[in-house]
C-alpha cells in the first residue's frame, strides 16, 4: 500500500487557490471582474499539473487511483472550471455579491469531482460526491435575493440529500453482501457464489443506480434539474450541466466496470430502459420549453440518456463502449459550455432568457448568433461539429453491444432534438428583430466563445487525439477489472 | 489528378471561409476605383462557381470508362485503431465512377448557372452564398465519398443549410384560405430529410456490425456477402431513408412545399441535385451492399415509383401555381428514377442514372424560368398570365424547351432517359409498370402544354404590359442548361458509356 502524498498535488493547488480566492475577495483590491481570471488560471494550472502523472499508474493507498482515467477527468474538470470562471467574470460582477467566495466554492467543487473519478472504493466516492454536491447546492442558490434561485437551490438540495440517502443505503447493502467497499473486492465477491444474497446485492445496486441517477438527472429522477437550472445564476447553470454530468458519469462508469461487471446481465436491461425513458422524455419535453435555460436543461437530460445508453452497452469483453462514452462526454461538455457562454453574453447585455427574446439576434450580434447555432447544431449531432462524430461513435458502440434497438431510439431522440434547436435558430435568423440596434462587443467573452467554437470544430473534424485519450483512459478502467473478469462464471 | 476530387470539396468550403472573412461594411477603394461589398461577394461567388464547373467538367471528361472502375482515388486516414475501428477505420476516401461522374458534372452545371440566377440577391448576399457553397460542398462530398461515414457526413451537410436558405431568402405562398409560409416549408423539408437519415443511420450501424471488418470503407464493405435475412431486413432502411430525399412516394410531401418556398437558385440545386443524392444512395449504398435485399424489395420500390410518377403528374395537373407544378413534376420524374432502379435491369438503371442527370438540368431550367417570371410579376399563378411570349419571347422559348424535355420529346435529354427506363422496366419483368409510366408521361405532356398555352401563348393579358425580357444572367444560365439538355438528347453516348460501364459492375443486376 502506497501513501505517496505528492500524487494529490493538483488538488492541493486547487485547495490553496480556493483559499486565495476567498482572501482576495475579502481583502483584495482587485476588481471583481478580474477574480474570474485569477480563478480560471488556478483551474488551468491544476489541469496542467495533473499531466505530470501522465503515463503513471499508481494508487493512493487503496482509496484513489491516479492513472490515465483520473488524468483525463482532471484535465476535463480543470478546463470546465476555467471556462465557467471566465463565463462568470462579467456576470458575477454585475449580478451577484460575495465574489471571492463564489470562485472559492467553484474551485473546491472541482476537487470533489476529481475524487469521484479517482475513487477506488465506495466511501471515498460518496464523500467526493457530497463535496461536489454541496458546493453545487450553495452555488445554485447564490443569487440570495432572487426567489427563483432560492427555490431552485432548495429543491436541488432536498432531492440531492434524498438521493444521497438512497446511495448510502445501497452502499450499505452492498457492504452487507460483499463485506468490503473496495470496487475490486466487490467484484471479486459478486463473481463468486452469492447464494441467497444475490437479491440483496441487486437491491443495493439498484439503489446506487437510483442515487447516481438523481445526480446526473436521469428520468424519472430529473425533476429537480429544470427548476435548479432555471433558478441558478447562468454560469452556475453552465457549471452544473457540465461538471455534475461529467463527474457523475466518471463515477458511474468506473463503478459499473470495476465493481459491478459480474452482474452485467442484470443491470444492463435496467440501464437500457432508464436510458430509453431519459432520451425520449428529455428531448420530447424540451420541445415545449419557452426559456432557454429550461430548454438546455431538458436537452442535457436527453444527452444524459445517450450516455446512460452507453453505460448500458458496457461489455465485459471490450472497452469500446466505455471509450465512446468518454468521447461523447467530452464533446457534450464542450458544446454545452459554448452554448451557455453565448447565452450568458446575451444575458449580460439584455437580462433576457426567453427564447423569443432571441429574435433577430443574427442582425444584432452576428457572432453570438453564429456561435450559438454552431453549439446547438453540435448538441443536435450535425456534421462538421463535434456532436456528429461523438454521437456516431457512441451510437455505433451501443449498436455493437447487441442493442441496435437502443441505438435506434437514440438516433430518433436525437432527430427530435434537432427540432427544438432549430426553433431557437428560427428566432435568431428568421424572425425580425425588435430593434436593429447592434449589441455591444464583449471581447473577453468573445475570446472564450471563439476558443470553444474552435474546439467544437477540432473535435468534429479531427477527433483522433481526443478519441485516443478516451480510449487510453477507458482501457485502464478495464485493466483494473480484467483480473476479476476471469473469475466470473 | 487524385487531388481533383479533394479540390472539388476544398473550393466551395474555402469560398465559404473567404466570404465569411469579408466584412460586410468593407468596400474596396483604390484611387478612383471603388468596388462595393456586394460586387466583391458576387465576383468571388462567380469565380468559385466557375472553378467548380471547370473541375466538374474535368472529372467528367477525364474519367476513363473502359472498365467502369473507380478513378482519381484518394484516401486520407482520419480515424482508426480506436474502439471498434480497425486498421482502416474511417478514411476520407474519395473516388469517382461512371455513375457519379455525370452527377458531379450536373452539380457543377447547376451551381454555375445558379450563381447567375442569384445575381439579383442583395439582402445579406454574403451569407446567402456562404450557405449555398456549404450546401454544394456537401453535394460534391456525397458524390465523391467512398466511405459510409463521410457519405453520411456530407449528406447531412447538404441538408443543413437548407433551413436557413429557405427560411431567410425564400417566399411564402398565399392560397387564399391558408398560407404556406417559408418557415413551414423550411422546417418540413429539414425534418423530413433528417427523419430519413435516422433510418440510414440505423442501416449503417447494422451493416458495419454485420460485416465485422471494423471499417466504414464502402468497397471493403461491398466485398462481404451478407446473409439473406439480414439483407431483406435492412434494405428497407436504405430504401426508405434515402427514398425520403429522393422524393419517393409517400414521403415526397416535403418536396413541393420546400421547393416552392426556396429561393430560385436553391430550388434549382435542391430539386436538380439534392434529390439525386437520395436516388444515388439507394443505388450506391443499398443496392450495392445488399443486392439480394434489393431483389426482394424491388417490387415494392417499383410500385412506389409508379405511384410517385402518376401521383406527381396528376398533382402537377391540378396546380395553377407555376412553381408547385414544377415541384410536383419533380416528384413525378423522380418516380421514373425509382422505377429504373427497381427494374434491377442494366438498361433500366442506366436510364435511371441518365434521368437523374437529365431531370437535374431540366428542372433547374424550369425553376430558373419560374424565378425569372416571379421576380418581375410577383405572382406565379398561370391562370392570370396570358400571351407572355409576346413580351418575353426568349423566356417563353426556354420554358418550352424545358417543358418539351420534361414530356420526353426526342432530341432532348428527357427522351433518351425515359426510353431507357421504360425498356428496362419492361425487360425487368414489370410490363404493367412500364405501361403506367408511359401514361404518366402522357399526363406530363398535358400539364406542360396546357401551362404553355395558358401563360405564354393565346391572347395577351394587358395587365402584363410592363414585363420585360429576363435578365442577361438568366438568359446565359438558361442557355447553358439548354446546351446540356440538347447535348444529352442528341449525343447521349459519352454519358451512357460511362454510366453503363459502372452499372455493369453492380452485383445482382440482370442484363
Amino acid at each position: 500500500m502506497r501513501w505517496d502524498w505528492s500524487l494529490l498535488a493538483p488538488e492541493y493547488l486547487l485547495a490553496g487557490w480556493a483559499a486565495l480566492m476567498a482572501l482576495l475577495g475579502l481583502w483584495g483590491r482587485l476588481r471583481a471582474y478580474w477574480l474570474g481570471y485569477v480563478a480560471a488560471a488556478g483551474a488551468l494550472a491544476s489541469a496542467a499539473t495533473s499531466l505530470i502523472w501522465l503515463g503513471d499508474r499508481t494508487a493512493f493507498g487503496d482509496l484513489l487511483a491516479v492513472d490515465h482515467y483520473t488524468t483525463f477527468f482532471r484535465v476535463t474538470f480543470g478546463l470546465i472550471a476555467a471556462s465557467v470562471c471566465l463565463i462568470s467574470a462579467g456576470y458575477v460582477e454585475r449580478f451577484l455579491r460575495h465574489h471571492g467566495e463564489y470562485y472559492a466554492i467553484l474551485v473546491v467543487s472541482v476537487i470533489g469531482a476529481t475524487y469521484m473519478a479517482a475513487a477506488q472504493e465506495l466511501l471515498s466516492a460518496y464523500i467526493a460526491l457530497e463535496l461536489l454536491s454541496f458546493s453545487l447546492y450553495v452555488l445554485a442558490s447564490y443569487a440570495k435575493m432572487d426567489l427563483r434561485s432560492n427555490e431552485g437551490g432548495l429543491k436541488y438540495m432536498l432531492l440531492g440529500a434524498f438521493s444521497s440517502a438512497l446511495f448510502l443505503y445501497g452502499l450499505g447493502l452492498i457492504y452487507a453482501v460483499t463485506k468490503t467497499t473496495h470496487y475490486q473486492g466487490i467484484a471479486e465477491a459478486l463473481a463468486g457464489d452469492l447464494g441467497g444474497t444475490k437479491g440483496l446485492a441487486l437491491l443495493g445496486l439498484s439503489l446506487i443506480v437510483v442515487g447516481l441517477g438523481f445526480k446526473v438527472s436521469a428520468v424519472p429522477f430529473h425533476m429537480w434539474a429544470p427548476d435548479a437550472y432555471e433558478g441558478a445564476p447562468l454560469p452556475v447553470t453552465a457549471f452544473i450541466s457540465a461538471i455534475s454530468k461529467a463527474a457523475g458519469f466518471a463515477l458511474f462508469l468506473k463503478l459499473m466496470v470495476q465493481a459491478f461487471l459480474p452482474l452485467h446481465d442484470d443491470w444492463s436491461p435496467l440501464l437500457a430502459s432508464l436510458a430509453t425513458v431519459t432520451m425520449l422524455l428529455g428531448n420530447l419535453v424540451a420541445v415545449h420549453q419557452r426559456n432557454i435555460k429550461r430548454l438546455l436543461a431538458y436537452s442535457s437530460i436527453g444527452q444524459v440518456g445517450y450516455l446512460l445508453a452507453g453505460i448500458a452497452a458496457l461489455s465485459p469483453e471490450t472497452a469500446n463502449a466505455a471509450s465512446a462514452v468518454l468521447l461523447h462526454l467530452a464533446g457534450y461538455v464542450i458544446s454545452n459550455l459554448a452554448a451557455f457562454a453565448c447565452v450568458t453574453v446575451y444575458y449580460n447585455w439584455t437580462g433576457k432568457e426567453d427564447i423569443y427574446e432571441y429574435r433577430g439576434l443574427a442582425e444584432r450580434a452576428p457572432f453570438v448568433a453564429l456561435a450559438l447555432s454552431i453549439s446547438l447544431f453540435s448538441l443536435a449531432g450535425m456534421p462538421l461539429f463535434a456532436g456528429f462524430v461523438t454521437k456516431f461513435v457512441l451510437f455505433q458502440a451501443i449498436a455493437e453491444a447487441d442493442l441496435l434497438w437502443l441505438a435506434a431510439v437514440a438516433v430518433f431522440a436525437s432527430f427530435v432534438s434537432l427540432y427544438y434547436y432549430l426553433m431557437v435558430m428560427r428566432q435568431m435568423y428568421l424572425v425580425e428583430p425588435e430593434t436593429r440596434e447592434r449589441l455591444g462587443v464583449a471581447w473577453p467573452e468573445y475570446g472564450l466563445v471563439a476558443v470553444l467554437v474552435v474546439a467544437i470544430f477540432v473535435v468534429g473534424l479531427g477527433p483522433q487525439p481526443l478519441f485516443n485519450a478516451a480510449q487510453e483512459a477507458a482501457s485502464l478502467v478495464y485493466q483494473g477489472a480484467a483480473t476479476f473478469a476471469a473469475l466470473s462464471p | 489528378m487524385e487531388w481533383v476530387l479533394f479540390s472539388l470539396l476544398a473550393v466551395p468550403l474555402g469560398t465559404c471561409l473567404i466570404l465569411m472573412a469579408l466584412p460586410s461594411w468593407w468596400d474596396l477603394r483604390w484611387r478612383r476605383w471603388q468596388v462595393r461589398h456586394l460586387d466583391m461577394v458576387r465576383a468571388i461567388a462567380l469565380a468559385s462557381a466557375a472553378a467548380q464547373f471547370a473541375l466538374a467538367l474535368l472529372v467528367f471528361v477525364a474519367y476513363h470508362f473502359d472498365d467502369g472502375g473507380y478513378r482519381f482515388e484518394l484516401s486520407l486516414d482520419w480515424l482508426r485503431n480506436v474502439a471498434f475501428l480497425g486498421e482502416k477505420g474511417i478514411s476520407l476516401h474519395l473516388a469517382v465512377d461512371g455513375i457519379t461522374a455525370p452527377l458531379i458534372l450536373l452539380t457543377g452545371i447547376v451551381i454555375f448557372t445558379g450563381v447567375f440566377i442569384s445575381w439579383n440577391i442583395e439582402y445579406r448576399a454574403r451569407d446567402y452564398f456562404v450557405l449555398l457553397f456549404l450546401l454544394v460542398s456537401g453535394v460534391f462530398g456525397v458524390f465523391s465519398s467512398l466511405d459510409l461515414f463521410w457519405f453520411f457526413f456530407w449528406y447531412e451537410v447538404a441538408v443543413l443549410p437548407m433551413y436557413f436558405l429557405i427560411g431567410i431568402w425564400g417566399s411564402s405562398t398565399d392560397f387564399g384560405t391558408f398560407v404556406r409560409t417559408k418557415e413551414y416549408g423550411a422546417l418540413k423539408l429539414v425534418l423530413y430529410l433528417v427523419a430519413g437519415s435516422v433510418l440510414i443511420f440505423i442501416g449503417i450501424f447494422a451493416v458495419f456490425i454485420e460485416s465485422g471488418l471494423g471499417t466504414f470503407d464502402l468497397p471493403a464493405l461491398g466485398s462481404v456477402t451478407y446473409g439473406e435475412t439480414f439483407q431483406k431486413a435492412f434494405f428497407p432502411f436504405f430504401m426508405l431513408g434515402f427514398g425520403v430525399l429522393g422524393g419517393l412516394w409517400p414521403f415526397h410531401t416535403w418536396s413541393p412545399d420546400g421547393h416552392v418556398a426556396a429561393p430560385t437558385a436553391v430550388s434549382m440545386l435542391h430539386a436538380g441535385v439534392l434529390m439525386k443524392l437520395g436516388a444515388l444512395g439507394i443505388l450506391k449504398v443499398g443496392m450495392y451492399l445488399l443486392p439480394e435485399g434489393a431483389q426482394y424489395w424491388s417490387p415494392v420500390l417499383m410500385t412506389l415509383g409508379v405511384i410517385g410518377a402518376l401521383y406527381g403528374a396528376v398533382s402537377a395537373l391540378a396546380q395553377t401555381d407555376l412553381k408547385y407544378m414544377v415541384g410536383y413534376s419533380s416528384v413525378s420524374h423522380m418516380g421514373y428514377v425509382m422505377m429504373g432502379l427497381a427494374s434491377m435491369h442494366q438498361v433500366g438503371i442506366n436510364g435511371a442514372v441518365l434521368q437523374m442527370f437529365a431531370h437535374g438540368v431540366m428542372t433547374a431550367l424550369m425553376f430558373a424560368m419560374v424565378g425569372a417570371i416571379y421576380d418581375q410579376a410577383h405572382v406565379r399563378d398561370m391562370t392570370i398570365f396570358g400571351g407572355l411570349a409576346r413580351k418575353m419571347p426568349r423566356h417563353a422559348a426556354f420554358w418550352a424547351v424545358a417543358g418539351l424535355s420534361s414530356l420526353g420529346l426526342p432530341g432532348l435529354a428527357g427522351f433518351v432517359a425515359e426510353v431507357l427506363i421504360f425498356i428496362g422496366v419492361f425487360k425487368g419483368g414489370y410490363p404493367w409498370a412500364g405501361a403506367l409510366g408511359i401514361l404518366a408521361a402522357a399526363i406530363t405532356a398535358t400539364y406542360i402544354l396546357r401551362m404553355l398555352a395558358r401563360a405564354y401563348f393565346g391572347p395577351f393579358n394587358e395587365r402584363w404590359e410592363h414585363l420585360q425580357e429576363m435578365r442577361l444572367g438568366e438568359q446565359f444560365g438558361g442557355a447553358v442548361l439548354i446546351f446540356f439538355l440538347a447535348l444529352v438528347g442528341m449525343w447521349p453516348f459519352p454519358f451512357i458509356e460511362r454510366i453503363s460501364a459502372s452499372v455493369e459492375r453492380l452485383p445482382g443486376i440482370s442484363s
